[in-house]
């Protein structure tokens, strides 16, 4: 797929990947063998019927293969931009036993945006008539994609959701955790506004458990509330420093950058730009915060991770355009403390260097320390190693059932948490996990939500 | 949705202001100690502010601000019929109110906005509550009589001596800490060198001392981390956490230095926005 080149892009927030041209579309839709039991249908988790919309888009009919996304999938040009398709649709696909898989994703995307710019805004529901409304109300509290999911599925058929945001602008990590130059906001603003003619309404400054709690919503009237709240929390190693100015976690960056629009002309949340940058993990938030210092203008930026390239969690794709642009990597290495000055900036930090031993329970090969050290002079250190649940709401509604790690319990079928008519989905259920699977989750719980509250026989996919 | 300024009053000129916004369900669930978001306009800045009193019934919610930089001043711009665009709470948790206790709350400067609310929630708890208030005249002094309707006692301190004790409210509270050995637990509200000369002297009397920090936040809800602090040698997030903490373990020193981390930012920011107005 075509790109900016790697020098340019390193300067501004503007989409990396290009998109396909029509002709680049057709010849890779021609590609596809039109399989009899398509295998690539599995790997997606919200089960996009892949043969069939490439084959629409192969007979030149463009609309309805955009409907056949609709389908299963209520965000298909944000999965085509960032799912992992190589683990996962384009993992399944029968071409990339041998070769390249058709390239499932940028169709994907090719096929959602053309149809946007063509239709505007009959994209959500494309030919479909909108469903009868109905008298039954659903709350999602968070805007991430599994309530996004879950609202667009229900409203579909014809239920009334309201959807309660706690930022100022909908749409969960979509809006203030992944960077514009890999998803920019018009096209997550012009799914949402899809959203918003299908009948879903967003509340946004309202904080589940604070603003209102999962008592108030059923008690208003509401037949059934779904949990998706994300993960949320950063995690800090606990190690000397780690409050000195300059480290930051890389949400509070991103959302800085991305929600605040830091360093954008005209804005005033402030960021610091870093000349010299150290990014704390290996998956893809490293690589986004990484990017993200770049294009702030940083002189050099070190992703530092305690393993090696191959067990890095980002994807192939992120960590190649990371690489491109100029990000350095400083593998096998492990922070042991932050060091500053008398104001308690950060100056730079101390590493240990690691080697790899046994395999962990994950199957990846876990660090060991060798006990020798070096140091790294950094002025900005972003830490990117994860998340914990979010307490806020699990707090304010004691009746969930948690897991040993803090996320909330469900019933795998339905969603459903230990609290009757209350689902839950996404990381808050998974920890910290991709789009598409947020999405099935969604998904699954607004299925269920269909079949308790509007019957068996309205449930369509 | 936006939200609408009832009233407005200049606290002191220039200077403080208060604000009363239609904001129903954000007044119905505010307790004390409770605080906002908000986001005065779509360029602007996300910062918070106490919720210095509410009115379930009306369903209004009071702030108190000092104007210090661009968000206060752009704030302080706006009247009353006018809309702030984003208001988010309320937020924190609550103050710990122990039943059966004799309490002073200490309050300096805007802080005695903050501190009123609480003062109000011990009061309400049936507690036996003392305020301790300073500023450096008496011009200054804000919530002097509200205090006074509703608190068993309102000790003042102003810098110059043109009301009550002439210095400090720290030296007011050690004296009282001195005569009354029936204190509970002291809170304090305030610029942050108040609350840790407040620790400081209540320290030696071994009285639980409660203080508002006062960190620099994003987002509010636990997701970024910016407000982190560190209390009893361990990170807290001031906005899911706090912002009230035990002063006798919170370390000053960092809280004072990250508020002042993007102070370059913030003084540009603030200059050009005095060119426009
Ligand atoms: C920087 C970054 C890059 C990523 N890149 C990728 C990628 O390339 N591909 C991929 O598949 N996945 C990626 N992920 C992971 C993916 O974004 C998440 O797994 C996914 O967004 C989870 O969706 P969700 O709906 O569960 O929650 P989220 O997207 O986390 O949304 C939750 C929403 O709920 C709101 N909320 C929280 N608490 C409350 C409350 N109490 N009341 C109301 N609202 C609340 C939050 O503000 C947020 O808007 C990335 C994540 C990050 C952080
Ligand atoms: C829980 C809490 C409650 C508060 N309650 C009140 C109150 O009731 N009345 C009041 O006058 N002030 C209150 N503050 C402080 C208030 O948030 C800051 O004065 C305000 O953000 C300044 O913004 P500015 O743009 O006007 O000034 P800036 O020029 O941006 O900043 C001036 C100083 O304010 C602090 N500050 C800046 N941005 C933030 C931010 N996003 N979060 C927190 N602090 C920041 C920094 O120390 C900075 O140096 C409270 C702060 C917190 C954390
Ligand atoms: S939604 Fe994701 S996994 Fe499913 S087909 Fe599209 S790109 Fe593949
Ligand atoms: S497996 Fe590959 S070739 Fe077969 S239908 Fe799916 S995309 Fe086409
Ligand atoms: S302000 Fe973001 S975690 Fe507290």
């Amino acid at each position: 797929m075509p790109e900016q080149p790697a020098r340019e892009r390193a300067g501004n927030f503007r989409e990396v990947t290009l998109g396909y041209t029509a002709e680049d579309a057709a010849r890779e839709a021609a590609r596809c063998l039109q399989c009899k039991n398509p295998p690539c249908r599995k790997g997606c988790p919200v089960e996009i019927d892949i043969k069939g919309f490439i084959g629409r888009l192969r007979e030149g009919d463009r609309d309805g293969a955009y409907r056949v996304l609709r389908e299963t999938n209520s965000l298909p040009a944000v999965c085509g931009r960032v799912c992992p398709q190589e683990v996962q649709c384009e993992g399944a696909c029968v071409l990339g036993k041998k070769g390249e898989p058709v390239a499932i994703g940028r169709l994907e995307r090719y096929v959602a945006d053309s149809f946007a710019a063509g239709n505007g805004c009959r994209q959500s529901t494309g030919e479909r008539a909108c469903a009868a409304p109905r008298e039954v109300r659903v709350a999602c509290i968070g805007s991430g994609p599994a309530s996004l999911t879950a609202a667009g599925y229900l409203a579909s058929l014809g239920v009334a959701v309201t959807v309660f945001e706690a930022l100022h602008e909908p749409g969960g990590v979509l809006v203030y955790g992944i960077p514009e130059f890999r998803l920019p906001k018009s096209v997550v603003r012009r799914e949402l506004a899809a959203m918003g003619e299908m009948g879903v309404s967003f509340r946004t400054n309202w904080v589940g458990g604070k603003t209102i709690t999962v008592r108030d919503l059923l008690d208003e009237g509401y037949a059934a509330v779904f949990i998706g709240v994300g993960a949320g929390l950063p995690r800090f190693m606990d190690i000397p420093g780690e409050n000195l100015i300059g480290v930051y976690s890389a949400n509070e960056y991103l959302t800085r950058v991305n929600l605040g629009r830091a360093a954008f002309p005209g804005y005033d949340t402030p960021v610091c730009r870093g000349a010299r940058v150290a990014v704390l993990g290996g998956g893809n938030v490293a690589m986004d915060a990484a990017r993200t210092a770049l294009r702030l203008g940083a002189k050099a930026v070190t992703v530092v991770y305690r393993r090696t390239k191959g067990e890095m969690p980002a994807r192939r794709e992120e960590l190649n355009h990371a690489l491109e642009e100029g990000v350095r990597l400083e593998l096998l290495a492990n922070p042991l403390r932050y060091n500053g000055d008398e104001s308690r900036r950060l100056t730079g930090m101390t590493l240990e260097r690691q080697r790899l031993g046994a395999p962990d329970a994950s199957g990846r090969r876990s660090p060991e320390p060798t006990g020798e050290t070096f140091e790294l002079p950094v002025d900005t250190a972003i830490i990117a190693i994860g998340t914990r649940p979010n307490p806020i709401l699990l707090e304010s509604t004691p009746e969930l059932r948690l897991g040993k790690r803090g996320y909330i319990e469900v019933d795998p079928a339905s969603g459903e948490t230990a609290l009757p008519r209350v689902y839950a989905g996404g990381d808050i259920v998974t920890g910290a996990a991709t789009v598409i699977s947020a999405m099935g989750a969604g998904r699954r719980a607004a299925r269920a939500i269909a079949r308790k509250f509007l019957g068996e026989d309205a449930v369509t996919a | 949705m936006p939200v609408r300024i009832l009233k407005k009053k200049e606290l002191i000129p220039g200077q403080t202001v208060l604000l009363v916004l239609d904001a129903p369900q954000i007044a119905r669930k505010s307790r004390p100690g409770n605080f906002v978001i908000l986001r005065v306009d779509e360029t602007g800045e996300r910062v918070p502010l106490t919720i210095a009193d509410r009115d379930a019934e009306a369903g209004t919610i009071t702030l108190v601000f000092l104007v210090v930089g661009k968000t206060t001043a752009h704030l302080a711009t706006l009247g009353e019929g006018q809309d702030i665009l984003d208001v988010c709470g309320p937020l924190g948790k609550p103050t710990h109110i122990e039943p059966c206790s004799s309490v002073i709350c200490v309050g300096g400067g805007t802080g005695i906005a903050a501190m009123h609310h609480i003062a109000k929630g011990h009061v309400a708890a049936g507690n036996k509550v003392a305020v301790i208030i300073g500023a450096r005249n008496r011009e200054l002094l804000l919530f002097r009589e509200e205090l006074a309707a509703f608190c068993h006692e309102v000790l003042v301190a102003t810098d110059d001596g043109s009301l009550g004790h002439k210095g400090l409210v720290t030296e007011v509270l050690k004296a009282r800490l001195e005569a009354d050995k029936c204190v509970s637990e002291v809170v304090a509200v305030g610029p942050v060198p108040m609350m840790e000369a407040v620790a400081k002297v209540t320290r030696p009397f071994g009285v639980k001392t409660t203080v508002s920090l006062n960190a620099i936040m994003v987002d509010g809800i636990g997701m970024c981390g910016a407000c982190r602090c560190t209390v009893e040698g361990k990170t807290r997030f001031a906005c899911v956490e706090g912002p009230e903490f035990d002063g006798h373990q919170v370390d000053f020193q960092e809280l004072k230095m990250r508020l002042g981390q993007f102070r370059p930012e913030e003084k540009d920011c603030f200059d050009k926005f005095r060119c426009r107005s």
